[in-house]
Formats: structure tokens, sequence, C-alpha cells
């Protein structure tokens, strides 16, 4: 069974990721397109001779975009799928629809809100190629911990709320989750090198495709895992007739 | 955070049947090392290290990269 679970959670993963891949070529590409279009102006003004086309701008912003969602998406939608196998039955009387939904919006707050309040996506022309090695750690370490805090704030949580009731005992939990993510990112390095002269408003736009790419993403994610796991749950269930 | 969502199932409604945790184990490694290995590919390949030499990868997932959210050059 977990094994039929971790096939449609990949499944599942690589569907969502079609719809964030159009989401990310309408809203995403323009600011994408503007910002190598500042990186090449300023390179010529500095005199320095174009980076070789190695991948042509077409293919990266259409099957390269591609590619790079629906691998993310199965990825996600495998380790999505795990969590979710392990949950069910665990958390208490939820269907496997409210729990997908439920557990998507925890995996997008955990893998992408919280360590994007610290290191948000940049687009190109931000960043420096000496800070690469620096810049990788630092956001992984983030994903990692931010794991940490949610899983030690749920862990916790269910004891508050088991000591001072759900509604007290979830806003202790919440509580605990808010200062934790504070302290924990407080203490990981600040790192900006977006440009001085970069359009504020390039960035921005940029940004808000990025974490809008990742609502697509698991919000999708989430709803066409729910009747999923239902078929492989409850054979005959109330999820079976959607699957098609 | 997750409990708000149990109410609309009738209190009496049974507590489904948990998989067990030996039966999930190995398709939980498997998955992870997989998720892991496809992650690293789209994410950091030809970034910050690289097994495969050239930058035909991190260039073809290049705009996917910046929009994921993970370091680009």
């Amino acid at each position: 069974m977990a094994g039929r679970l971790l096939a449609r959670g990949m499944i599942a993963g690589v569907l969502a990721a079609c719809l964030a891949f159009l989401f990310a070529r309408v809203f995403g590409e323009p600011q994408v397109d503007l910002s190598i279009a500042f990186e090449t102006a300023r390179d010529a003004a500095a005199g320095m001779a174009a980076e070789p086309e190695i991948v042509s701008r077409k293919m990266q912003a259409s099957f390269g975009l591609f590619t790079a969602a629906a691998l993310y998406g199965a990825a996600y939608g495998g380790i999505f799928a795990i969590v979710f196998a392990l949950a069910y039955g665990r958390v208490g009387r939820v269907s496997p629809r409210a729990l997908a939904l439920l557990l998507a919006g925890a995996g997008f707050l955990t893998f992408v809100l919280i360590p994007d309040l610290k290191y948000p996506p940049n687009p190109p022309a931000v960043g420096q190629e000496g800070t690469i090695g620096l810049r990788t750690v630092t956001y992984f370490e983030m994903i990692v911990l931010s794991l940490c805090v949610m899983a030690l704030s749920i862990l916790v949580g269910r004891r508050l709320i088991q000591r001072f009731g759900q509604w007290n005992g979830m806003l202790c939990g919440v509580g605990l989750f808010v200062a934790l993510t504070a302290l924990v990112q407080s203490g990981l390095p600040n790192i900006n090198e977006v440009p001085a002269d970069f359009p504020a408003i390039v960035l921005w736009r940029f940004r808000e495709a990025a974490i809008g790419m990742q609502v697509v993403l698991w919000g999708a994610l989430g709803l066409i895992f729910g009747p999923l796991a239902t078929a492989v749950l409850t054979p005959g269930g109330t999820g079976r007739h959607r699957v098609g | 955070m997750s409990y708000g969502f149990s109410s609309p199932v009738p209190a009496s409604a049974a507590m489904p049947d948990a998989i067990p945790l030996r039966a999930l184990l190995p398709w939980a490694v498997f998955g992870l090392i997989l998720s892991m290995v496809l992650l690293y590919f789209v994410g950091a390949e030809q970034g910050a290290t690289a097994l495969l030499s050239g930058h035909a990868v991190h260039e073809f997932v290049h705009d996917g990269r910046h929009l994921l959210g993970f370091p680009c050059h």
C-alpha cells in the first residue's frame, strides 16, 4: 500500500507541476527575460563579452522549465506521499482528501514559504557567482531547519492540545512554531546581493511569480493526491470515480 | 495546526487503520533517496557542486532553478 501511495504521490506531483509550469510560463518568464536583459545591458556597459548561450532561451523557458518543474513535482510528490502514509490513521479521524490538502498546506509552509522568508527566490542578475557555495548550503540548511521546527511544533503541539484543550493548545503550538522560526532565521547569515540599480518591480514580480508557482504546485498536489489516495485506501470509496 | 479539520467527520467514525511502520519503512527510504537525487539535479548540480562536467544541466533547468527558489549562478 505504501508503494502504491508513493507512486501516486509522484504522479500527482508531476500533474501538479504541469499546472505550475503553465503559471510560471505566463507570470514568471517575462520577469526572467527582463532580468536577463538587465544582466546583458550591465555586462555590455562593463565591456564584458556576452555569455555564450549553451541552451537557447527558448529551450530554457519551455522544455527546460517544464523538466525542472516535473522533476521537482515528482520529488516533493514522493516526499509528500511518504508523510501522508505515515500520518494517515495516526493524526485523527480525517478523510484522505482532507488530510492530503492539510499536508499540502503544511508542505508549502515548511519547504517553501518559511525558507523563502529568509532566502527569497532571486531572478538572474541577482546573486554573485563567488557565493554560490555559501548560498546553496544556507538555503538547504534553512529547509532542513524549517522541517525540524515544523515537526517539533506538531509533536509538542499535540501534547499541548491534550493538556490545554483544542483551541488553547493549538494556539500554543502555533506560537511555538513562530518563535522557533524567528530564532532559526535570525541565526542564519543574511544574504543580500541585489544590485543597487536592479528594478524593484521586476524583483517583486519575479518573487510573486515564484511563490505563486509553488502555491499552484502544492495546492494541486494536495487536491490531486486526495482522490488518488482515497482510491487506494478505501476501494470503492468516495474518491474513486474522480480519479479518471 | 492539523486538528481543526478533524471535526467535519462525525466523531463516531472509526479511526482509519494506519499503515504499519514496518511496511512503510522500505518505501520511505526508497522514496526519500529518489526524491533527494531528483532535487539535487534540479537544484544544485553544476551550481555549488558538480558530478557532471560542463554547464548543460545547469543551463537546461536554469529558469526552473530560479523560479523554484534555488540559489543560482
